[in-house]
């Protein structure tokens, strides 16, 4: 009930009446066990949980040593629009693995809140963790991967935003080792990420709340002998239950900042946050109280420049994701209108219906080159503050727009789940809110 | 390699093109809207010092005729930044300046475009220095170009042209007009040709003027042939009546020019954006990029939203002109270009007059004019609803009979 709302005394007759038929509804059928036990796959690890333990990241004392960094991608002066050899390559085979092996894996996934082991390990073999880590530390990286990232992410996501999320989770803590972390902090963390046994990580910057600005968090790190201790809650953060390392941000003396923390540290507990869409994510809230990190933690610099680039590099990402799923309803609408009769002919003959279709077109290559243009800027070490912003409120006002009349476009046939396109309609609605768990 | 920023070369063009902008274009941009019909003379300079830059080679083919695609063979396959990508960006420079006196430059007409685009090579030379302006559109088809009735027949060497057309754009100052017309009702789409008839050729006549919402300093014209003799030779194109080839070849037309007509839409958006911007940071409204909109104030918020349909709009149209640059067919990111930019041109100037309050919507400042200016250009050169309906039919892989 919103505050507005108020029961009158029928109103809790009501509302006990509702309680005791379905109490006894769910007796007499028998249905109180499956009941139960759907809501709680659902939510997969019960109620709440310590995070996940599982391996140690063993410390690399070599504190002091230079970090590696790749460098910019050259500038050409040219307009283009035209891949590289290397990045169409990587599209190809992402593609495929979208078509052969997301999309028949996306229905299920989305029931179970949850992306099958084999999904991850074939996302974790072609390469998706390792896309950004440089090339020294045993990933494929030779220079800022921004672009290859963003059309990695357009490419998985016409598979299923979902199981895209999924796969790209470990990535995004990777990315950001690369990007801001210290010699120590590769030392320490990489390598887990380039080996066959990849974790799954997370990315957490979102905060319950309306209004959430992730420039103003509610979480917070206050510094602590050589260390740092952590209190706030994180929401939405992808496979958080399984995740054996977050990055976290909270704000340390009035600005930003990232954290990493390991799932076992003491005082971290998950509960399952099923929402809307983006369900084979297994979306987690993840909670910090009075969580002691070591002076390891700290990733990047305490300016808020590495965690606003994280924070901008993230909604990049986000925003290839709707590109492709966005794309995925063109060509799943297309199809339909031209081959579903009504009135004696394909309901395509009708510019209604034909113009929805050609601004579904229109407004997704707008989103595609103005998020391009962000990455490429990204890449070559450019400033693209302003061009993520505008790539943001694009693909949050027309992915949404473009949800809403992919399943207008189906009719009834769109509302029910013989169909993606409701699938599209939940995980498009996200990307105007959600913060944190990609990067590129 | 993906990359969207200005190319290098082009930013001398740039400079040039928005230093008019500046200090010829903007000093007499109320001069004229007020001046309906005087013919602004300021720009008879103007043309001479671009006609000036062409012969030195200076402006890489940038204007009107730049969206010539050149027969040969590229000697190799890199990727162009050519004379389209180079016209669509000093177009939204001088239209930032001010779209009713760029559509007064002389010998920048939509007429040079067509005959830049269809003409063959000896015409290209004959026509060369001529200001050409376009006449498509009559009293009965606007949008449904297919179905002008404007005759054309062939009288030993010449074509005698009947009919009436209206809405020509510098159709009284120009040299000359590009006149479509049938060279046999009967035979539908294909026997459409356009003519170039010089001006003072006997049964031509400029019959009115129009008054118009906005780009007032550009002339209208009403012209109505009866009679009127043109050699054979003006005929643009081929004068086979093909089936398969024949109107395509006129609307080809359409994918080099919707782009130029996309670029003035941007041009003119982005003088609202920037002036609204400085008007809305002296009451106190900053964007911040990095914060949501939604926890920024309503004002704030409208403006990131205009700002980023208008970059999307910018974009579509780069990569249309880049597109014909490296002889790929455009048509299809033409008509989005165009779509995206006609109706981002008027919401974001309109809006910006909202914003600007009283300031905006009287004559003190240049947003009322703007968002009067903005209007035709989601409408000539085709209208939104055109430029759905082609980027519906590709799209959908529809004909004209199938989605009408």
């Amino acid at each position: 009930m919103s505050s507005s709302d108020s029961r009158d005394p029928t109103g809790f007759a009501m509302a006990l009446l509702n309680k005791l038929a379905q109490t006894s509804a769910l007796d007499k059928l028998g249905l109180r066990k499956p009941a139960e036990r759907a809501v709680f796959e659902a939510t997969k690890t019960g109620f709440r949980t310590a995070g996940h333990v599982n391996r140690a990241f063993a410390r690399k004392r070599r504190k002091g040593g230079t970090p590696a960094r790749v460098a910019s991608a050259p500038r050409k002066g040219i307009f283009d629009l035209t891949p590289t050899e290397d990045e169409q390559m990587l599209v190809d085979a992402v593609t495929e693995f979208a078509a052969k092996v997301l999309r028949p894996a996306a229905a299920e996934a989305n029931e179970s809140c949850r992306a099958t082991d084999d999904v991850l390990r074939s996302g974790v073999e072609i390469g998706l963790p390792i896309l950004a880590v440089p090339e020294d530390l045993g990933g494929i990286s030779t220079e800022r991967s921004a672009m290859a990232g963003t059309l990695v992410a357009e490419a998985l996501a016409k598979g299923d935003m979902g199981l895209a999320v999924a796969c790209l989770a470990p990535g995004a803590v990777s990315t950001a080792l690369s990007l801001w972390g210290s010699d120590e902090q590769q030392a320490t963390y990489l390598p887990a990420f380039t080996g066959d046994d990849v974790p799954a990580a997370a990315l957490a910057i979102t905060e319950p709340g309306p209004l959430f600005d992730p420039l103003d968090l509610a979480t917070t790190a206050v510094r602590d002998g050589d260390g740092y201790v952590l209190n706030g809650v994180k929401s939405l953060v992808p496979r958080g239950a399984d995740a054996e390392l977050f990055i976290v941000g909270a704000i340390l003396e009035d600005r930003p900042a990232l954290f990493l923390v390991e799932s076992a540290t003491k005082g971290l507990t998950i509960e399952a946050e099923p929402s809307m869409g983006l369900r084979a994510a297994a979306l987690s809230r993840v909670a910090l109280k009075n969580v002691r990190v070591g002076s390891i933690a700290l990733l990047g610099d305490t300016d808020a420049e590495a965690y606003t680039d994280c924070v901008r590099l993230s909604r990049l990402a986000w925003c290839a994701l709707s590109i492709g799923t966005a794309q995925a309803v063109l060509d799943y609408v297309i199809p339909y209108v031209n081959e579903r009769e009504a009135f004696g002919e394909p309901i395509s003959n009708r510019q209604s219906v034909a113009f929805m279709v050609a601004n579904i077109g229109i407004e997704l290559q707008g989103m595609r080159l103005v998020t391009y243009k962000a990455a490429s800027r990204a890449a070559q070490g450019k400033s693209f503050d302003r061009e993520v912003a505008l790539a943001r409120r694009l693909c949050a006002e027309y992915g949404m727009k473009i949800g809403n009349d992919g399943v207008q476009l189906l009719g009834g046939h769109g509302f029910v789940k013989e169909h993606p396109v409701e699938r599209w309609y939940r995980d498009l609605r996200a990307i105007g809110l959600i913060e944190g768990g990609v990067l590129v | 390699m993906i990359n969207l920023e200005t190319p290098k070369k082009f930013r001398p063009l740039i400079g040039q093109a928005h230093q008019v902008a500046v200090n010829l274009l903007r000093p007499n941009s109320r001069k004229y809207d007020l001046l309906e019909h005087a013919y602004p003379k300021e720009l008879d300079m103007l043309a001479a010092m671009i006609d000036g830059m062409s012969d030195s080679g200076a402006s890489t083919g940038a204007g009107a005729s730049g969206v010539r695609r050149s027969e040969e063979e590229p000697e190799d396959d890199r990727v162009k930044n050519g004379s389209n990508l180079a016209s669509v960006l000093s177009i939204i420079e001088m239209c930032w300046g001010d779209v009713g006196l760029l559509l007064s430059m002389p010998r920048q007409g939509l007429g040079n475009s067509a005959i830049a685009s269809v003409a063959n090579d000896e015409q290209h030379e004959r026509f060369d220095g001529l200001w050409a302006s376009m006449a498509i559109t009559e009293p009965g088809t606007g949008s449904d170009s297919a179905n002008i009735a404007t005759t054309a027949v062939l009288d030993g060497d010449d074509y005698v042209l009947n009919g009436e057309k209206i809405f020509v754009t510098a159709g009284d100052r120009c040299d000359a007009v590009v006149v479509w017309a049938t060279l046999d009702k009967e035979l539908g789409r294909a026997a459409i040709k356009s003519f170039v008839v010089p001006k003072g050729t006997p049964g031509m006549n400029v019959e009115r003027l129009e008054h118009k919402l906005g780009i007032r300093s550009s002339d209208t014209a009403t012209i109505r042939f009866e009679n009127c003799r043109v050699p054979k030779d003006n005929l643009l194109g081929s004068p086979d009546v093909d089936a398969q080839q024949g109107f395509a070849g006129a609307m080809a037309t359409f994918d080099n020019t919707r782009p130029l007509v996309a670029a003035m839409a941007i041009g003119c958006a982005r003088a609202s954006l920037e002036l609204t911007k400085d008007l809305l940071a002296e009451a106190g409204v900053t964007i911040d990029y990095d914060r949501p909109a939604l926890t920024q104030s309503a004002a704030a918020a409208t403006f990131l939203q205009m700002e980023a349909d208008w970059e999307a709009a910018y974009l579509l149209t780069l990569q249309a002109a880049w597109m014909a640059d490296n002889r790929q067919p455009n048509s299809l990111e033409a008509s989005m270009a165009k779509a995206k930019a006609g109706r981002v041109g008027s919401d974001v100037t309109l809006r910006c007059v909202e914003l600007a309050g009283s300031i905006g919507y009287s004559e003190h400042e240049l947003l009322e004019k703007w968002s009067r200016d903005s209007k035709i250009l989601d409408i000539f050169e085709g209208t939104q609803q055109i430029q759905q309906l082609i980027v519906a039919r590709r799209l959908l892989g529809k004909s004209s009979a199938e989605l009408k």
